[in-house]
């Protein structure tokens, strides 16, 4: 089990977003979220990267305890994402979006940057060679030097999912990759994250596109009002009497 | 009580009174547009400087006032159209820049319209003090307060009895949802700045007799009017009056019982400290990032 | 692009000299140079790393006063007393930056300018160590048994201070170091997500340009001869940041022809003294309205759009 939460609970001012979610992600597995809108799913994402702090429960990743670490403890431990509402570097072209995500894997001191120790310009040549390999891995090459804020949507999304793989994470969430995209471009992120596991990346991922789930997932995860409604595999769970009431609708294929 | 701490408290309130309008004119400014109008202490100065320059000029003293006050708001108005208005969707820290560039701006064109002497008003109803519990007050301090509470009734009655303090009122919560409902967001921006200037220039007009006026009276008092803002929660009405009150307490009992040479600097390590250590302000609220 | 910058930069500073005729096109000149590294500093706070500093002044004040009196009161050597200055008020901004730079936007803004006023008071007020507002005079710098004095002479020790300065800003934007304070001013939030330390890396931002303004005000204290406090005042601080947001934001370029800009222009004007501060809002205000990116940046889009024109 490489990532379990248990008994995961947020409240917002009287609100419970979260109540008592247990989950188990294996590891090399692509393990979604699903539930109807305001179940509490981008919630559970952000105390899975510790944006929030929860109110009670515990996240262990690995042998670790991680529950009240800061975000960027949860990257370094091994956790990446994406976000819902693109939280892309604007101010950078896209190749060094992707090179930023290399952070952990290049950190320098100080002195080093300042100075520019010839050690850094070899690791910067490297650092530019394999940003451009990820850029191909999702399809963004040929927008590498260009800068980010003029690319459409669904490049970005793929920006951001190409900037989390540079971080070299050992599980990445995707928060709904295929939120506004067109079927040709829904199909190519189901590609891609297929090609993501295929890497040995555990993937978590919250979409509400259901075909983009039952395909790509081995586990599913259903929440409706910050509660856990059933977990198993993608054919048990679209069964579940409960799972279509409360979110496909009451038929059922 | 002792006479010195009534006095030192008297005083406090005075200040605090002056420095509470001040706050409410950024308060009013940052809820409608999110912008902190770094030239509010200008207004104060336009205020003062303009009521003197009337009054020089022949107009009786309430005249010169109310002339001061339209003369206020109406660059109040312009600073708005000018200035914030083509800058609308810039960052935080563009508008700072352009605010602090608009008071830099109206502090060297004061120099010019006037000059750079010291101005005072003849106080309101004369000069002869006041006993009361052993301390003395100036016939003027009762002026400031009386004016400022009337002012805040006024301001309450405004924007919860009538429909631009409404519309004022909508806007800062949710300038979108205000819009739909035909409220015409330029209007309510354009009240807010021109209101807040008035305040600012009453402020400057009623403190005038007692601490005088110059061309660059402005810049503490913004300042400290800010600092009052964020004392009581950038935002909150209640909350500049409070901050205003209690910055102006702490200036006078500093002052008095520490320092006098330190005076301007208590109420900035308040704030500092305020800031590190009460991140919400007296009253104030803070908007979690949604991602 | 930055390599070609910096040789142009040289280039322009090697051979300033010969169009500087007198002793106050000299003093003109320094005085860019020294403004401009603080710039070169501040820039790297406000453009790349995102934060907001109203009191900069407070450490340019704090670093000429420190060298001074511990040259003048204390008998140090000058540069033992430079150095001991720029590292003392190095570690005054790590101490009060810790708390400090939580805060962001508008409350940032107000903490640090609160900060750079408190500075400025206490160094007018306190007149036995400080000589009060009217200030206190300074020993020059003295290597061995030569005196660091004379406008030719302080010209290329503050360029070489400068292209040193410069060239240590752009290593440092082009590392991984660069790109992790420019993510941070990109979203802080999708920062962390990468591991970025938001709190460090701030920090380490504020410190280094309070370094640089320590520096720049110690230099101008012994440059001078004299300093007073309003070397650390508000509308210090507000000019300082003016230089950086006109010139340019994130453009370490645009930092220094800012300051080149805005120093010289008032020289200009000497004749238009009274409209110094009309002139200063107005460029703060159209600037920011008409060219928010600032004036480099602005122009670098204006060519590379005219380059891309034919086709």
């Amino acid at each position: 089990m490489l990532l379990r939460a248990e008994n995961l609970s947020k409240s917002f001012g009287g609100v419970a977003a979260v109540q008592a979610v247990e989950l188990g992600v294996e590891r090399g597995t692509v393990h979604s979220i699903i539930g109807p809108n305001g179940a509490g799913k981008t919630t559970l994402l952000n105390l899975l990267s510790g944006i929030y702090r929860a109110d009670a429960g515990q996240i262990f990743f690995g042998e670790e305890d991680v529950t009240s670490r800061a975000p960027h403890e949860f990257a370094s431990a091994g956790i990446g994402r994406t976000f819902q509402n693109l939280q892309i570097f604007f101010n950078m072209s896209v190749l060094e979006n992707v090179m930023a995500g290399r952070w952990l894997h290049e950190a320098c001191g100080l002195a080093a940057a300042l100075l520019r120790a010839p050690s850094l310009a070899h690791a910067e040549r490297r650092a530019r060679a394999e940003s451009e390999e990820l850029l191909g891995f999702v399809g963004l090459e040929r927008w590498a030097h260009s800068p980010s804020d003029g690319l459409p949507y669904g490049a970005l999304k793929r920006l951001e999912i190409a900037r989390a793989l540079a971080a070299r994470p050992k599980l990445v969430l995707l928060d709904e990759p295929a939120a506004g995209l067109n079927p040709t471009e829904t199909r190519e992120i189901d590609q891609l994250i297929r090609r993501i596991a295929e890497r040995g990346i555990t993937v978590v991922l919250v979409e509400h596109n259901m075909k983009l789930v039952m395909e790509v997932s081995q586990r599913v995860l259903v929440l409706d009002h910050g509660r856990k409604l059933a977990e198993g595999d993608p054919e048990t769970v679209s069964r579940d009497p409960q799972v279509i009431e409360a979110y496909l609708g009451v038929e059922a294929c | 009580m002792s006479a010195e701490l009534v006095q030192f408290l008297v005083a406090g309130i005075t200040l605090g009174a002056i420095y509470a309008l001040v706050a409410l004119g950024f308060a009013i400014i940052y809820n409608a547009s999110h912008v902190i109008n770094f030239a509010q202490g200008e207004f104060v100065m336009i205020g003062g400087m303009a009521a003197t320059a009337f009054v020089d000029s022949g107009l009786p003293l309430p005249l010169a006032a109310a002339a001061a006050v339209a003369a206020a708001t109406l660059v109040g108005i312009a600073l708005e159209k000018l200035a914030v208005e083509p800058a609308r969707n810039a960052s935080v820290v563009t508008l700072i820049i352009i605010t602090i560039g608009a008071s830099i701006l109206l502090r060297g064109l004061a120099s010019l319209v006037w000059d750079k002497k010291i101005h005072s008003l003849p106080a309101f109803t004369g000069e002869r003090p006041i006993a009361i519990g052993g301390a003395t007050l100036l016939p003027q301090t009762l002026w400031v307060l009386g004016a400022t509470v009337v002012a805040v009734a006024a301001l309450w009655w405004f924007f919860n009895r009538t429909l631009t303090g409404s519309a004022i009122l909508a806007v800062s919560h949710n300038r979108l949802a205000a819009r739909l409902m035909g409220i015409s967001v330029r209007r309510v921006l354009m009240v807010s700045f021109g209101l807040s200037a008035g305040l600012g220039a009453l402020a400057g007009i009623l403190i005038a007799p007692i601490s005088f006026t110059s061309w660059d009276v402005g810049v503490m008092l913004g300042l400290k009017g800010f600092a009052a803002a964020i004392l009581g929660g950038l935002g909150s009405g209640p909350g500049a009056i409070a901050g205003g009150l209690a910055l102006g307490l702490i200036e006078a009992l500093g002052a008095g019982y520490l320092s006098s040479a330190y005076k301007d600097v208590f109420a900035f390590v308040i704030i500092l400290g305020a800031l590190v250590f009460l991140p919400d302000g007296l009253a104030g609220r803070r908007a979690a990032e949604r991602v | 692009m930055s390599r070609k910058g910096f040789a142009v930069l040289a280039l322009v500073v090697a051979l300033l000299p010969l169009a500087l005729t007198n002793n106050y096109t000299y003093e003109v000149a320094i005085v860019v140079g020294l403004n401009a590294i603080v710039c070169v500093g501040l820039n790297l706070l406000i453009g790349y790393a995102g934060q907001i500093s109203l009191g900069h002044a407070g450490f340019f004040g704090l670093g000429a006063y420190g060298s001074a009196i511990l040259a003048a009161r204390y008998g140090w050597p000058p540069f033992a007393g430079l150095a001991a200055a720029v590292a003392a008020v190095s570690l005054i901004a790590w101490i009060i930056g810790k708390p400090v730079l939580r805060l962001k936007g508008h409350y940032l803004a107000m903490a640090t300018l609160g900060l750079g006023i408190i500075v400025a008071v206490v160094l007018a007020t306190e007149d036995q160590v400080t000589g009060g507002p009217d200030g206190m005079p300074v020993p020059p710098l003295t290597l061995g048994s030569v005196v660091l004095q004379g406008e030719k002479l302080w010209y290329w020790i503050v360029a070489v201070v400068l292209l040193a300065t410069v060239w240590l800003a752009l290593n440092l934007i082009d590392s991984p170091r660069g790109r992790a304070w420019r993510a941070l001013h990109g979203s802080e939030v999708a920062a962390g997500a990468i591991g970025i330390d938001p709190a460090r890396h701030k920090l380490s931002a504020f410190v280094l340009s309070a370094a640089l303004a320590a520096l720049a005000g110690a230099l101008t204290a012994h440059y001078s001869g004299f300093i007073t406090p309003a070397k650390a005042s508000f509308l210090h601080s507000i000019e300082l940041v003016t230089m950086v947001v006109f010139g340019g934001m994130a453009s370490t370029f645009g930092a220094v022809v800012g300051a080149a800009i805005l120093t010289t222009l008032p020289q200009l004007l000497t004749v238009f003294k009274e409209y110094e501060m009309v002139t200063l809002g107005a460029v703060m205000m159209l600037t920011m309205i008409f060219m928010p990116q600032g004036l480099v940046p602005t122009l670098e889009k204006a060519l590379a759009a005219a380059r891309r024109k034919p086709e």
